[in-house]
């Protein structure tokens, strides 16, 4: 008997909405032995986890409140992802798009709010994108590899906003914390039903829902697919290769910038040292697990979102270690991404002697 | 004779697809058995069963009389039977003898190099091929790479070997050196089972053929039984196989200008050398030649996909060597095996999307910003029913369709900007007698449409049947003309060895 793999030709619809489900499941059975070890009853961890999450008007408005970075920094990553190109630098994006809003709402003069959030809009995705557009531009003119420059790119990103926040931007009656001074009430976007939800979220679904039919519907996002599939094929038909890798990835900083510019208007409300913890690396997990599509994004981040608030109160309510919460978060995805495997794959079973 | 290998009524599916539904026949210990189809009638399908890639859902395969099951082509290779395949397996940076010794079975970790060249070149001088153990395999001939493929298999004492169109990328001179090995390996008791389209080699090498027809063995008929008639009717049914007129009334004046041109490839070496050829309005220009002398870069400096290092291509007046109206005015259409996921498609799209690629900034296909899904949707309607394209759903990806019907894609596609000049590189390689004729068809009807075509092709009975000129390539310069009417097989063979010219027009 062997066991073995066999490419499936086209996986069914059902398959592909079982597999993920059922590999949750998988997960969640895992994650309960870990949590029996630690003498906690797995059910009522997960009944926990779903409470504190999705049970009440405050759970449900913090898991939405952290679904929103990653629904726009998905976008961003997956909207790369489609041209087969690897933005690995939203975080950096992130940052970039936090600092030019910040710019615009402490310093542009500004007091109008729709000026002001116009301004901050603007300068987040100016910001993000140029600094996802350096990559773009690197890889179309000398074929730089993208992966590299804008993994490296993060690093400096998040240095100039720590320069900028522990030296000429930091607030003067700050007792000395890297942070700017708060924004003006003008900058800040509007909260709802009395929880730190925000405008953001909104803004993300919008996004969400332009990307979407961008790149489904619009000629542009029509060359991103061909591109995407077969750069040879598009070249060939006489479609411009450089130029569209340049403006895909300065608008995948783009959006991603936007979550920076929503972190500050919508939750800080200043610009602050690890203004976001790891968003920006996340948001690639979310756009691969969603397969590159909008409407993935958005699911896979409430997914997060869940993930990260159930995880936050497993800590408080069980003082489990945050250890156990990144297990259990790996865990999840793990079994995802092995989903993934089996809806192109199967397995099996052969008769028949081994040789060799 | 002994019957090595009987496969009994295999079936194998795939999700929505019978591949192969009821297939039997028999290889005997020294026989050369032809399996013959068209493409999709399974014969790849059937191959990956024997060679342990695809486990069948029905059928046995019975080895020396015993029932056997292939886990993996590793498991066949060790019950004998090994396959060439239409690419092969090479790393080209190495060198001949570590190609071959990759494919040893038990190398000791610590080997004795001298025992296994002497073991190796004991097979060499046996066949009396011309191979160098040293050489670096990217700087061999097609041809003898092959004979590398082959040197592996018979190293491993294989009984029955799969041959996979070997003949599509030799020379005839070459093909014919390879005919004599195989009977050689006859002789000494080997199986083989080739496959091929090339009728020509069919009634020459086989022993005994088998047709497949949609996953079915139809019928296997010994040596003396069949002939060209027989076994195309048998393949592609009872429907005649049309002949294509000659169109002689081309008219003089020259639609495409080829002045000087010369391409370099990714080291550096010129692939096109100072290239120059003329086009006619309405004619079919062949271009032989042996793979690897230049054509498939002529065919990419044409269609754009290469830059040209110096020359000109000319259309009239018009310089099109860097203009960007180019892609309207020379469409091209490449094979298909080799590079369906590389220049002709988008694999990932469907077929609707892969239609417009040329011409989707065509007005009525967008409004505005938007495409215009509608026009796109009826233009693939129109595209699927008039060029009989087989598609599975609508929304399936392009991959999903089998050669013929990709190549079918390309081609609705490319005619329908109305190009001046097609560019066809080896446009039929790897289909089937049926799609293949559809190409030819197309291919003439346009030249009495006034296009011209410039039909790269390495199959000599196609060029002599379809074209009005043949230029013959050797190492990446033009060689001289030969005209169809008068020429013979046997002198483009010689031209396109290099040792003949005959520069005429």
């Amino acid at each position: 008997m062997k066991l073995v793999t066999e490419r499936r030709d086209i996986s069914s619809p059902l398959l592909r909405f079982f597999a993920p489900v059922a590999s949750i499941a998988v997960a969640l059975v895992c994650a309960g032995f870990l949590l029996l070890a630690t003498g906690v009853n797995p059910l009522e961890a997960y009944r926990e986890i779903l409470y504190e999450s999705l049970g009440s008007v405050y759970g449900l408005s913090e898991t939405l409140v952290k679904a929103t970075p990653l629904i726009f920094a998905g976008l961003g990553v997956s909207l790369a992802f489609r041209m087969q190109i690897w933005n690995i630098g939203a975080e950096g994006q992130i940052y970039m798009g936090a600092m030019g809003a910040t710019w615009v709402a402490l310093f542009s003069g500004l007091t109008n709010h729709w000026l002001l959030m116009a301004g901050m809009f603007a300068a987040a995705m100016i910001c993000g994108g140029v600094w996802a557009g350096v990559a773009g531009f690197l890889r179309a003119r000398w074929e730089v590899n993208e992966v590299i420059v804008t993994l490296l790119m993060n690093y400096i990103a998040i240095l100039l906003v720590d320069f900028l926040v522990y030296g000429p931007w930091r607030d003067p009656q700050g007792f000395n914390f890297p942070l700017t001074a708060q924004f003006a009430d003008a900058a800040r976007f509007a909260n709802y039903f009395d929880t730190r939800l925000h405008s953001g979220f909104f803004l993300a679904l919008l996004c969400a829902l332009l990307l979407y039919l961008f790149m489904e519907r619009t000629i542009w996002g029509y060359q991103i697919r061909v591109i995407g599939s077969n750069p040879q094929a598009a070249r060939y038909a006489g479609m411009r290769t450089g130029k569209t890798i340049f403006a895909v990835l300065f608008i995948s900083g783009a959006i991603a910038g936007v979550a920076g510019f929503s972190e500050v208007a919508g939750l800080q409300y200043r610009l602050s040292h690890g203004i976001s913890p790891g968003y920006g690396y996340t948001a690639i997990i979310v756009a691969w697990l969603a397969r590159r599509s909008a409407v993935g994004v958005i699911i896979v981040s409430l997914l997060m979102g869940v993930l990260l608030v159930g995880g936050d109160s497993l800590q408080m309510l069980w003082q489990l270690p945050i250890a156990f919460i990144y297990a259990f978060q790996g865990l999840i995805l793990f079994c995802l991404l092995a989903a993934d495997f089996f809806i192109v794959y199967r397995l099996k079973l052969v008769r028949g002697t081994r040789h060799g | 004779m002994a019957e090595l290998l009987q496969i009994k009524n295999i079936r194998k599916t795939f999700p929505g697809v019978v591949a192969l539904d009821d297939v039997s026949f028999s290889v005997e210990a020294g026989e050369i058995h032809t399996l013959l189809g068209e493409n999709g009638a399974g014969k790849s399908t059937l191959m990956n069963v024997l060679t342990g890639l695809y486990h069948p859902d029905r059928g046995e395969l019975l080895l020396d009389g015993k029932q056997v099951q292939f886990t993996s082509p590793r498991n066949s290779l060790a019950r004998g039977i090994g396959m060439v395949h239409q690419h092969f397996m090479l790393v080209p940076a190495h060198t001949v003898f570590d190609n071959i010794l990759l494919a040893m079975d038990r190398v000791p970790l610590i080997y004795d190099r001298k025992t296994f060249q002497q073991k190796i070149q004991k097979i060499i001088d046996e066949f009396e091929l011309d191979l160098d153990l040293n050489a670096r395999v990217w700087k061999l001939s097609i041809g003898a790479q092959q004979w590398i493929e082959l040197i592996k298999l018979l190293l491993r004492d294989c009984r029955l070997l799969i041959l996979d169109e070997p003949t599509a990328v030799l020379t005839p001179q070459e093909a014919d050196r390879l005919f004599a090995v195989l009977r050689r390996l006859q002789q000494q008791g080997k199986s083989i089972i080739f496959i091929s389209h090339k009728m020509r080699e069919v009634m020459d090498i086989s022993d005994r053929v088998t047709v497949l027809k949609k996953g079915r063995s139809i019928a296997t008929l010994e040596r003396g039984q069949f002939d060209r008639e027989t076994l195309a009717t048998l393949m592609i049914g009872s429907d005649q196989i049309p002949q294509w007129q000659k169109n002689l009334q081309m008219s003089d004046k020259i639609v495409l200008d080829i002045r000087n041109l010369s391409v370099r490839n990714d080291r550096g070496l010129a692939d096109l050398d100072d290239f120059s050829l003329q086009l006619k309005e309405g004619e079919i220009l062949g271009i032989a030649g042996v793979a690897g002398n230049g054509q498939k870069a002529l065919a990419e400096a044409l269609t754009g996909l290469k830059p040209v290092n110096r020359g000109r291509i000319l259309a009239g007046e018009q310089d099109l060597t860097h203009s960007s109206a180019r892609a309207s005015y020379i469409s091209g259409i490449a094979h298909i095996p080799e590079d369906r996921k590389s220049i002709g498609i988008a694999p990932d799209l469907n077929v609707a999307d892969n239609l417009i690629m040329k011409s989707f900034k065509n007005p009525c296909y967008r409004h505005g910003i938007f495409q215009n899904l509608r026009a796109i949707r009826g233009n693939a309607r129109d595209k699927v029913s008039r060029f009989a394209i087989k598609t599975g759903s609508d929304t399936a990806p392009v991959r999903y369709l089998s050669g013929g019907n990709i190549q079918k894609v390309i081609i609705a596609r490319e005619l329908s900007e109305r190009p001046k000049v097609l560019v066809a590189l080896y446009p039929t390689r790897g289909l089937d007698i049926g799609s293949a004729e559809y190409v030819h068809k197309v291919i003439t009807d346009g030249a009495a449409d006034g296009m011209s075509t410039i039909l790269i092709a390495e199959d000599l009975d196609e060029l002599l049947k379809l074209c009005d000129r043949i230029a013959v390539i050797f190492r990446g310069r033009l060689i001289g003309y030969a005209d169809p009417r008068t020429t013979t097989r046997e002198e483009i063979g010689l031209m396109m060895s290099g040792e003949k010219r005959r520069i005429a027009s």
